[in-house]
């Protein structure tokens, strides 16, 4: 058996302090990683609250009020304080310097005073919970934000602002460092996958945040200084407002989506053990949704006032995100093919991934025509095509992410039965949650409403059952995470055959993550690798004892 | 796993040492060159500098869209500006970006002196721009001419500002009813009285530009209805205010930057080989220079 190393980056040095001003990426990935996964667990709790309070028509448990300010907390908390800085700062910190073969990120001060950032914001997001919390929903939209919700809102909204300069501080760190830091032989065409989608994310962070920035900024003027223009009482415009906030907002789903793209290459190649089908495509797919995501921000307005003709425009537009987006799902796809599969849990989040993420995109071509978007728009059908994104897709993938560099990072192997269960649980809570949500929208059901006509209880009921079994998965997951940290086997520095830099240093990694600066090769290269079942990792240079699944490869 | 490979440079072990050139003491642990370090400083820097130039595009659209939507409230709150003070601001963020600019030049030259030197001339002019500044907000306030609920622009304004208040009010309307009024018979006419309207100068009594071109009644008319219109003029201020203030803001964060690396220049930790503190905190005050340069014309010289 192969042993922990005993100078790890997690045993290099000790105390509180060497982790509170630590500038090891790792350590701030792991940072980021508890952190919004904590974020994520508040944001969960919020939204059983208010699936609890769907159960049945009318008053459940709490007033309509109360509701309220859980739907806003919960969708602001998860976008914000989730899903915008979850992979790139946990998964993203952690990961990209090693499998550039780099030290660490371009500038490590930046990184530790953008984790700070996220954890100011989220304490004043947290803060105005104990204010009395807010109930605009997580899109602020004005005038009603800065009317009749002054107070709650600028206290969220600069939390929001502040953590905008966190997301801006990652992705222009991620930027110079996938520029600056390669080292030699590592050409932009051996960058694994997750670097270019970690890459087009972090331009569109560095791109459209500071919109939001001065969005933000002019609410939070709006608010205290009643400058009035977001008023239309006084000459404003609060449509405006809109353009501004999906002016960031739309680029931020693919902030959100991005990653897991990101994510779902590396697993699908690394476990179906082939060279990724059609690698350029893959990579120049994620610069073009990046850039594709620029141009359709309008389509959330179809109903808000804005031209026909601008809306026929947008329209249009975003069909054309489908496309790089449909590249992505076929080469995948076409990668599976007489792939050799391995079902290990990564790679079920993956499959999961496919299927779910299919269907998210393929119902938001209902949301993305005009005409059926009139009759849609507003209703659960968006709330769930946007979960069947979101969920579906980056958090997904985010989970199949953190299931497959959790030995690396913790050194540690889970307990591979449980895991496959939860994931089982994921997949059949999450759809049980969502899908019925596409009908009963399509029936009319409109989005944050706190009663219903009793018609629609059914389907309400069905969707809350489905997020107690999602609640029921998280809690296993939590378990048997948790229990690896401290009764988890040892594990080896390569458990997956993985054929990225990161699998070539020691689970967990040393501090300076090589000794030496390794050599390059194609990233998805899994020939001259073997398995060993005396470590229980693969290894190279062992040609005679072929694995369990060595061939595949090219 | 790792061993499997050839060492990529022989000898070249770990991250403090050995790098076969003599080792810099500000060469962070992570680059392997200077030249690497600079040039990753650079991008960074250059992509901070995009995100400030997306901060200010977000207010200048917004400045867009009004002035479209509402060009007569421009025209007049314009009239409230003093194109002297303006004018002496940008001479002196322009003359303050070529100071530090020199300073910049001094730093690699690995002349400590003229780096703090000219460094202080950058900070004397951020100060003087901040001082004229505070003069022309002092006005503002003064004449009540603020943002939204605070503007109660008052009548005991000095004369230069009475005039275009009075050519401003009888501005004809566009496209309300009375828009009709005005320009049908004339149609051409009223475009072009219109244009000379706006741009009477402010010593000129408007009465008698517009009783040579408008007929009395259809005057009158147009003067109530631009009173009306004229209820919204809070918003040219309150653009005014927040794209002025926002850039106040960014000054004084570049002097805060200025100060810390002629600090770090006067202490000596700067020399030819490595400036680039310096270089980059250059940048950014450039930054704030050319968001001026297009602030000033925006707001002060659109009549």
């Amino acid at each position: 058996m192969s042993t922990v190393p005993t100078d790890n980056y997690l045993t290099h040095s000790r105390g509180f302090l060497s982790w509170a001003l630590t500038l090891d990426h790792k350590r701030i990935g792991v940072m980021y990683l508890i952190s919004t996964l904590l974020a994520f667990f508040v944001a969960g709790v919020l939204a059983l609250a208010v699936r609890t309070e769907l159960f049945s028509p009318g008053l459940t448990w709490v007033t309509a009020d109360t509701y309220n300010r859980l739907f806003t907390l919960h969708g602001a908390i998860m976008v914000f304080l989730f899903i915008i800085p979850a992979i790139p700062g946990a998964l993203g910190n952690f990961i990209l310097p090693i499998m550039l073969g780099a030290k660490d990120v371009a500038f490590p001060r930046l990184n530790l005073a953008s984790y700070y950032l996220w954890l100011i914001g989220g304490a004043l997001a947290v803060f105005s919970i104990l204010q009395g919390g807010l109930d605009t929903g997580w899109t602020f939209y004005t005038p009603y934000s800065t009317e009749s919700a002054r107070k709650g809102v600028v206290m969220v909204v600069t939390g929001v602002f502040i953590l905008g300069f966190s997301s801006i501080f990652t992705g222009l760190n991620f930027v110079v460092t996938i520029h600056k830091l390669r080292p030699p032989g590592m050409t932009w065409f051996r960058l694994p996958l997750f670097l270019w989608g970690i890459y087009s994310t972090a331009l569109v962070q560095v791109l459209a945040t500071p919109v939001l920035g001065i969005t933000l900024l002019l609410l939070i003027v709006e608010s205290t200084m009643r400058i009035g223009i977001f008023n239309p009482d006084m000459g404003g415009d609060p449509v405006l407002f809109q353009h501004f906030f999906w002016f960031y907002s739309h680029p931020a789903v693919y902030i959100m989506i991005l990653p897991g793209l990101a994510i779902i290459s590396e697993l699908i190649s690394c476990h179906s053990r082939k060279p990724i089908f059609g690698y350029k495509f893959v990579a120049f797919s994620s610069v073009a949704i990046a850039a594709f995501g620029f141009l359709v921000w309008g389509h959330h307005m179809f109903v808000s006032g804005q031209s026909t003709l601008m809306s026929m425009i947008f329209s249009a537009l975003t069909f054309s995100v489908s496309i790089p987006t449909a590249v992505k799902m076929f080469n995948w796809t076409a990668t599976l093919y007489r792939g050799s599969i391995s079902f290990c849990t990564p790679m079920l989040y993956a499959l999961t991934f496919l299927f779910t993420f299919g269907i998210g995109g393929l119902t938001g071509i209902f949301l993305g025509a005009l005409s059926t978007d009139v009759h849609l728009h507003d209703t659960y059908f968006v709330v769930a095509h946007f979960h069947y994104v979101m969920m579906g897709g980056a958090v997904i993938a985010m989970l199949g992410g953190m299931h497959h560099w959790w030995p690396k990072m913790t050194g540690r192997m889970y307990n591979e039965p449980l895991a496959k269960l939860a994931c089982l649980l994921v997949f059949i809570g999450f759809n049980t949650t969502f899908f019925v949500q596409f009908v009963m929208g399509s029936l009319g059901m409109p989005r944050r409403y706190y009663d219903y006509v009793p018609e629609f209880t059914i389907y309400h009921q069905i969707s809350t059952i489905g997020s107690y079994i999602l609640a029921v998965a998280f809690v296993l997951m939590a378990g048997y995470l948790i229990a690896s940290l401290f009764r988890g086997p040892i594990a080896p520095a390569n458990p997956w055959g993985g054929s990225t830099l990161e699998w070539h240093c020691a689970s967990p990694p040393p501090h300076d993550n090589f000794a030496i600066t390794p050599t390059v090769g194609e990233p998805y290269d899994y020939s001259g690798m073997a398995y060993n079942p005396q470590t229980g990792g693969w290894e190279h240079g062992h040609p005679g004892k072929a694995g369990p699944a060595t061939h595949g490869t090219t | 796993m790792g061993d499997a490979h050839a060492p990529a440079k022989a000898g070249d072990h770990g991250h403090d040492h050995g790098h076969g050139h003599g080792h810099d003491p500000n060469l962070a642990h992570h680059f392997e060159t200077m030249g690497q370090q600079v040039e990753a400083g650079k991008l960074g820097m250059w992509l901070f500098l995009a995100t400030e130039v997306l901060l200010f595009a977000g207010l200048f659209c917004a400045y867009a869209v009004y002035r479209a939507n509402n060009p007569h409230i421009f025209l007049h709150g314009e009239q409230y500006l003093s194109k002297f003070w303006g004018g002496v601001n940008t001479i002196i963020l322009l003359l303050s970006s070529f100071t530090v600019a020199l300073a910049v030049r001094a730093a690699s030259l690995g002349q400590q002196k003229n780096t703090v030197v000219f460094l202080a001339l950058t900070i004397v002019g951020a100060l003087g721009f901040l001082g004229v500044k505070a003069v022309e907000y002092r006005d503002k306030f003064s004449h009540g001419t603020l943002w939204g609920t605070r503007y109660h622009p008052h009548d005991d304004a000095p004369a230069e500002h009475a005039a275009p208040r009075a050519a401003a009010a009888l501005l004809p309307e566009r496209d309300a009813a009375v828009d009709y009024a005005v320009r049908t018979p004339w149609d051409q006419a009223a475009t072009a009285q219109e244009r000379s309207l706006i741009a009477v100068p402010p010593n000129v009594p408007a009465v008698k530009v517009t009783d040579a071109r408008v007929a009395p009644e259809v005057a009158a008319e147009a003067g109530a209805a631009s009173a009306q219109r004229l209820k919204d003029a809070h918003i040219f201020f309150g653009i005014y205010f927040v794209m002025t203030g926002l850039h106040g803001l960014h000054v004084i964060i570049g002097m805060i930057a200025i100060i810390w690396v002629m600090v770090r220049a006067a202490k000596g930790h700067f020399s030819a080989s490595y400036y680039l503190p310096v270089d980059l905190v250059g940048l950014y005050w450039h930054l704030v220079d050319l968001v001026w340069i297009y602030l000033f014309p925006l707001l002060y010289l659109i009549g």
